[in-house]
Parts: C-alpha cells; sequence; structure tokens
C-alpha cells in the first residue's frame, strides 16, 4: 500500500462516528447470563437513541400495550427482563449499520444481505467446532462494513467499482482492489480496529477474502454465509459475484456450497427475522 | 362452569410410580362454560388424553388459548387429536412476540417442521385458525368473555380471565410476581418501585372478584431465593392473590417436576400449616390431574 492511500483510507476511517460505547457494553452484558437486569437498564437508559427505540418498539401499535410505557424501567416491568434485553440487543446491532450513503450504495438491500449474512452465520457457528455463534453473527453482520467507508469517503470510486462488477459479474473485491488499491475488507477492519473490537473479530473482517483468506473457525462461518445470501439472493451488498467454497472451509462446513445450503433446510426464518430487524 | 385439569406438571412431563397421584402431564386446563362451550387453556402433554375425550363429541370448536410459547405449554398441540378429521375447528390464540415479531401462529410452527413432525399444517384436515390477542382487550368465545393479562415471565406471558354466566375463572400462567430489580437506597429503586406497585395493581384488578383462581406455585419460600427471576411464584404468593381476590379456591399448579406425590402433599401440609384457611374462603387446593371443579 503507496504511503498516499494508507492515509487517504486512515483518514476516511476516522472520519466514521465513533462506535456507541452502550452498544458495545450492551453487547458485552448479553453474552452475560448472569447479567444483571439494573446493569442493563442503566447501559440502555445512558443512551438516549437505544432508549427511544425500545421505547419506540414496545409502543407500537404492532404490540399495542395497555398503557404507554415511558421507561427502560418501566417497560422491564411490564414486558419483563429478557424480552427487553434480545430487543435492545436487536436494536444495538442494527445501529451499528449506516443509515445513509452517497454512491448510489443501496443501503437498505445493504442492510439484509448483512443482517442475513449475520444470521447464516450464526447458524453455521452451531455445527463448526470451535466457532461462537454470537462472534459469528457479528462479524456477519460487519464484514461488509468497509464498503460504507467507502461509499461516504470515495463515492466515485466506489460507484465505478460498483459498475464495474455489476456489469460482468465479476468480484467486487478485484474492482475495488484495481480502482482503490485496496478492498473493502482491509478498511472494514482498520474501522472495527479503531473501534478496539477483539482481535479474532478484527481478524475475520481482514481476511475474510481472495489472497488474504485466512483459516479459521468464524471466518468459514462468515465466508460460507456471504455466499448463501448472496447465491440465495437476500439483500444485495454489491457484489454479484458467488465463489465456491475453498477447500479448508468446504471441509470444516462439510460439504461444497450447495451442500450446505441443503444441509441448512428451510431458511425462511433466518430471512425473515433479517426482514424485520431491517424495519427497527 | 366446569374446570377440569388435565396437566399440572411444570417444566418437562414427569410420569412414573412418584407422580401418579397428582399426574405427571405438563400444562392443560380445560374449561366448560354453561353452554358446554369448550375452552382448553394451554397445550401441554396433558392435551393429549383431553383431545381423546373429544372424539366422543365430534365435530369440535376448540378454542385454545395459550398462555406463553415455552415447551411445557405448547408441546401437545402436534397431538390434538381433533386436528386429523375433517370438520373440527382448532381456535388458537396468543400474544404477540415482540423478539421473534411473530404471532401465536409460530406456537405451532415451530412444532410442525419436517424434521421434528411427521404431519405438515397443510396435511392437517381441521381447520385452524389464529387468532393473536392483545393485552387487556377481551375477546367473546360464545358466552364466554375472555381477557388476557401480560404477566411476567422471561417470554411474553398473558394471564387468562374468563367470565360466562356470571362465573369466573383465573389462570396465570407462569408467573413471578415482579422484583423491584434495585437494592434500596440504589439511585432508581424508588422509579422501580412505582411501576413494580403499578403492575401489581394490575394484576390484582384482573383477578379481582373471581371464583376460581388457578395459579403457578412452583416454589416454597424456601426454595424461592435460589429461582429468583425463573419467571414462577410460590405457594405464598399465589395465596396472597387469592386472598386480595376474594377468591372461593385457589388451585396451586405447576409442580415441580423433581417434586414427587408424597414431598408435594408434605410440602403442602407445611403451606396449609403456615397459612391457615379461614371459613369464608378461599379454600386452598392442589391441583391434581384428572379432577373436576364445578361451580
Amino acid at each position: 500500500m503507496s504511503p498516499e492511500l494508507s492515509q487517504k483510507l486512515a483518514a476516511a476511517v476516522d472520519g466514521m462516528p465513533a462506535f456507541p460505547k452502550s452498544v458495545q457494553k450492551i453487547l458485552e452484558l448479553t453474552r452475560d447470563v448472569n447479567c444483571a437486569p439494573k446493569d442493563l437498564v442503566q447501559v440502555i437508559d445512558k443512551d438516549p437513541v437505544v432508549t427511544v427505540k425500545v421505547l419506540r418498539v414496545v409502543n407500537s401499535a404492532y404490540y399495542s400495550l395497555p398503557k404507554q410505557i415511558t421507561s427502560i424501567n418501566h417497560a422491564v416491568v411490564y414486558l419483563g427482563f429478557n424480552t427487553i434485553k434480545n430487543l435492545a440487543l436487536s436494536i444495538a446491532a442494527i445501529g451499528m449499520l449506516p443509515a445513509d450513503n452517497a454512491a448510489g450504495f443501496d443501503g437498505q438491500q445493504y442492510l439484509l444481505h448483512s443482517l442475513a449474512t449475520a444470521g447464516i452465520a450464526k447458524q453455521l457457528a452451531l455445527r463448526v467446532d470451535d466457532a461462537d455463534p454470537m462472534d459469528c453473527f457479528i462479524a456477519g453482520l460487519l464484514h461488509d462494513f468497509g464498503k460504507v467507508v467507502f461509499a461516504q469517503f470515495m463515492p466515485q470510486e466506489f460507484r465505478k467499482a460498483l459498475e464495474t462488477s455489476q456489469s460482468d459479474a465479476s468480484s467486487l473485491h478485484l474492482a475495488l482492489r484495481a480502482l482503490i488499491g485496496v478492498d473493502h475488507a482491509v478498511v472494514g477492519a482498520m474501522l472495527v480496529e479503531k473501534w478496539r473490537f477483539p482481535a479474532d473479530l478484527i481478524e475475520t473482517i481482514r481476511h475474510q477474502h481472495g489472497p488474504d483468506l485466512k483459516d479459521t473457525p468464524a471466518i468459514a462461518c462468515v465466508f460460507a454465509a456471504n455466499q448463501i445470501s448472496k447465491k440465495l439472493e437476500f439483500g444485495f451488498g454489491g457484489n454479484p459475484c458467488v465463489e465456491e467454497l475453498p477447500p479448508t472451509i468446504a471441509k470444516r462446513l462439510g460439504g461444497t456450497l450447495d451442500e450446505v445450503i441443503v444441509s441448512m433446510g428451510d431458511l425462511t426464518s433466518v430471512f425473515e427475522e433479517a426482514r424485520i430487524f431491517s424495519k427497527i | 362452569m366446569k374446570v377440569r385439569f388435565w396437566g399440572v406438571r411444570g417444566s418437562i412431563a414427569s410420569p412414573g410410580p412418584n407422580t401418579v397421584r397428582y399426574g405427571g402431564n405438563t400444562t392443560c386446563i380445560e374449561i366448560r362454560t354453561d353452554n358446554n362451550e369448550l375452552i382448553i387453556i394451554d397445550a401441554g402433554t396433558g392435551i393429549f388424553p383431553l383431545s381423546q375425550t373429544l372424539l366422543a363429541e365430534l365435530p369440535v370448536t376448540a378454542n385454545v388459548l395459550i398462555s406463553h410459547s415455552h415447551w411445557d405449554h405448547i408441546q401437545g398441540l402436534p397431538f390434538f387429536i381433533p386436528n386429523f378429521i375433517p370438520g373440527n375447528l382448532l381456535r388458537l390464540h396468543g400474544a404477540f412476540d415482540p423478539v421473534s415479531g411473530k404471532g401465536v401462529e409460530q406456537v405451532m410452527s415451530v412444532q410442525l417442521q419436517y424434521s421434528y413432525f411427521p404431519v405438515r399444517e397443510a396435511e392437517m384436515k381441521a381447520r385452524i385458525e389464529y387468532v393473536t390477542l392483545a393485552p387487556e382487550q377481551s375477546i367473546q368465545i360464545g358466552s364466554a368473555t375472555v381477557t388476557p393479562y401480560l404477566m411476567n415471565h422471561p417470554v411474553i406471558d398473558f394471564g387468562y380471565r374468563i367470565e360466562a354466566n356470571g362465573k369466573s375463572v383465573f389462570f396465570t400462567g407462569d408467573h413471578e410476581p415482579p422484583q423491584n430489580i434495585y437494592e434500596p437506597g440504589e439511585d432508581g429503586y424508588a422509579e422501580y418501585q412505582t411501576f413494580v406497585d403499578e403492575k401489581a395493581d394490575s394484576i390484582r384488578r384482573a383477578m379481582h372478584g373471581v371464583d376460581v383462581l388457578i395459579a403457578d406455585c412452583s416454589y416454597t419460600e424456601q426454595e424461592y431465593p435460589a429461582k429468583k427471576g425463573w419467571g414462577h411464584g410460590t405457594f405464598n404468593s399465589s395465596i396472597q392473590y387469592a386472598k386480595d381476590a376474594g377468591a372461593k379456591v385457589l388451585f396451586c399448579t405447576h409442580h415441580e417436576p423433581t417434586r414427587s406425590d408424597d414431598a408435594l402433599d408434605a410440602v403442602f401440609r407445611q403451606v396449609l400449616l403456615d397459612n391457615p384457611p379461614q371459613a369464608e374462603g378461599p379454600d386452598y387446593r392442589l391441583a391434581r390431574e384428572g379432577e373436576s371443579y364445578e361451580f
């Protein structure tokens, strides 16, 4: 990487919003089965955005509670701690995804692709040794986050790369490497590193593709989940190119891409969940 | 009105020589109005023996009310025999689940996945309808008015009040009286307590004046501290509800799966010593599989 490119990318990553501490804390707390209700309430309460969204969901006509819920504490009494915990986790995870973009990049489709990849990666993790379902969910959710950096800070180049890969169904990774010099995996990893995510999550995003591909349980799950959601066309992250599983990944998952898809059975509920989350 | 218990066990079906007297099936309660309309609360394994008795009165319209989606309250649904016979109608009522974003239909669909059950819903011969209920919005089932109330359990749980012809029954589903999550003196304690009190009041209002209260009495006072937050009540908490409601009779249910008949009798003897029944009521009883109560 040239010094100019490296500087440009660092500036772009710096321009991204800070990762909300509250979200990180919620993820941390919900990983702990013994997490105390009041600790979670305190974390949510301190984040006005998550608070407003939780209250919006619980007060929606969808749920039609007999009375207006006015605080997180109030919501816990009415709907129970676990329900609020799960809602907050969903909202927090989605809150990490971008609201808008500037390169003709379809945010809603991207969100669906990310959520579907997250959901499938979580399921795959259940059958791969040493893969943690929650970590795979988060890695799946964020695996394409580098595209958001490109969409915001290098919209011209990114638009051109999207068009190139769209025109001949070639890999977006290759188009980006040709046009910018690096692909979204590199930038996405820089971003989550800035956010001080754990090293294995950074590694999963950085080494998810191409010559840099690493053989780890989490990468196997996220790589396969990414290809499955592309192949089944649930959402669209801008990359039309579906790739076969490399031998190392096929070995960890016990089959080729098509065989893994068949073995997962009906994925409607995963997609349905992604659709619901994408609307929160 | 007649109430009959078909399953009184909590958590998991527990057949065997130690549970013969009170029964091993999980939650299922049959309610008949004076017009003989059929309402079934919860579809634990007890719904299977109940459904066999329905073959004598085909075609049936079964109104099933689901308190919540945990296995011990839904597990018998695929084995509800009238589903397989044309002309019957199963109308399944229950809550919307804000976490999955699904209505009551999910308690059926999740169980009828082909890997877990050989008959798909499309192949069932009876008509199956789903009615997703909203808290405190009453519906009419024949002569009965049914009102769901939000209770407190790890998932959304409805308690149901059923009123018909001047008689009434309330079932709590699985329910732990809400507790303050803060310690006295901590910030937030007082505010949270106002919500807890408000919630407790709304539950008492929901039960007020019922003839029969059927309540989750999973634990003794001694057992409760280790099970706090699990979403179940105690004998004492349910007795307090029955007194506050002015109920004629309290049926204690959701018996612990590890509690033998003898142990259950012993626990209940102590409960009655601690809470001596008064002449004006309520009468305290252990729910027993197969037992009916007409009033």
